[in-house]
């Protein structure tokens, strides 16, 4: 599919940097005219991810983060957020609802979130390496005729 | 950011603005404090004031009903914006605390 847009942010993984991802993620997407419903939920899952990037990922020593969001024909999004910190061992069971190995202060919702408000997410990671989490969306109302 | 009010030990506790990770330690403790100094019986947390939340705003609320279970209390939620209320179902929030 044709891309027709995209833009790439490098950030250090420090939680201050959480709302500004998410905020220019959004303020991208804003070219598409998404609703508000819609704008909420790219919101929600790009702060899952690179909160996920910066709590798992880096822990107490924060590396970078980058953030990539694609348009394409149709209303079409991609949202890549990558981190080259500690990986997923076991990225089935990491994505079950209410697993976590994060303190009292993490729900284990994180991606059943992501999950619940982009069409599509695919996650790959390697222990000691990194992790990539992509999610798919359509907006800007298109999204009856896009699934057709 | 939060304010609150507190009348025949029901505590409720108006939450302002961003519930992430980056604000959520905040929150609790100052929520925390108060459930410490008043001892409610009842915690009511109202999100009409809050722009955005995203999982950190469910351990939020996971871990204030421990401590108000481990007081003998509980805690209602109130006035959620439907994408908190959303997430929150996600959760099944429902069946710990009550969602107005
Ligand atoms: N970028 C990452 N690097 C390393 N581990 C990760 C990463 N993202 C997720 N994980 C692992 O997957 C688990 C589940 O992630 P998820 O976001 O669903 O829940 P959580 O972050 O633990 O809690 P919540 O998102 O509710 O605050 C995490 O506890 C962690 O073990
Ligand atoms: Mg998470």
């Amino acid at each position: 599919m044709k891309e027709l847009n995209r833009m790439t942010l490098i950030f250090d993984g420090r939680s201050v940097n959480e709302s500004f991802a998410r905020v220019t993620a959004a303020a991208f997407l804003a070219q598409l005219d998404p609703t508000l419903q819609e704008i909420a939920e790219i919101k929600t899952v790009v702060s899952e991810a690179v909160t996920n990037a910066i709590v798992h990922g880096y822990g107490d020593k924060p590396g970078p983060v980058s953030m990539k969001v694609q348009i394409f024909a149709e209303g079409k999004i991609r949202i890549t957020v990558r981190d080259k910190g500690r990986g997923i061992e076991d990225i089935p069971k990491a994505m079950t609802p209410c697993f976590t190995t994060g303190n009292e202060d993490r729900a284990g919702m994180g991606f059943s979130i992501m999950q619940g408000f982009s069409d599509k997410i695919r996650v790959r990671s390697l222990p000691g390496k990194g992790t990539t989490v992509v999610m798919e969306k359509y907006v800007g109302g298109r999204e009856a005729v896009s699934r057709g | 950011m939060i304010s609150y009010d507190v009348q025949e030990r029901i505590l409720t506790v108006s939450l302002f603005g961003e519930i992430d990770h980056h604000t959520s330690a905040g929150i609790r403790s100052e929520i925390d404090g108060l459930v410490r100094k008043y001892s409610p019986l009842c915690l009511i947390l109202d999100f009409a004031g809050v722009d955005f939340c995203d999982s950190s705003g469910i351990a939020v609320v996971l871990g204030r009903y421990r401590l108000m279970q481990s007081l003998g209390g509980e805690v209602e939620l109130i006035r959620l914006p439907r994408n908190i209320r959303h997430i929150f179902d996600m959760a099944d929030l429902r069946r710990l605390v009550k969602i107005e």
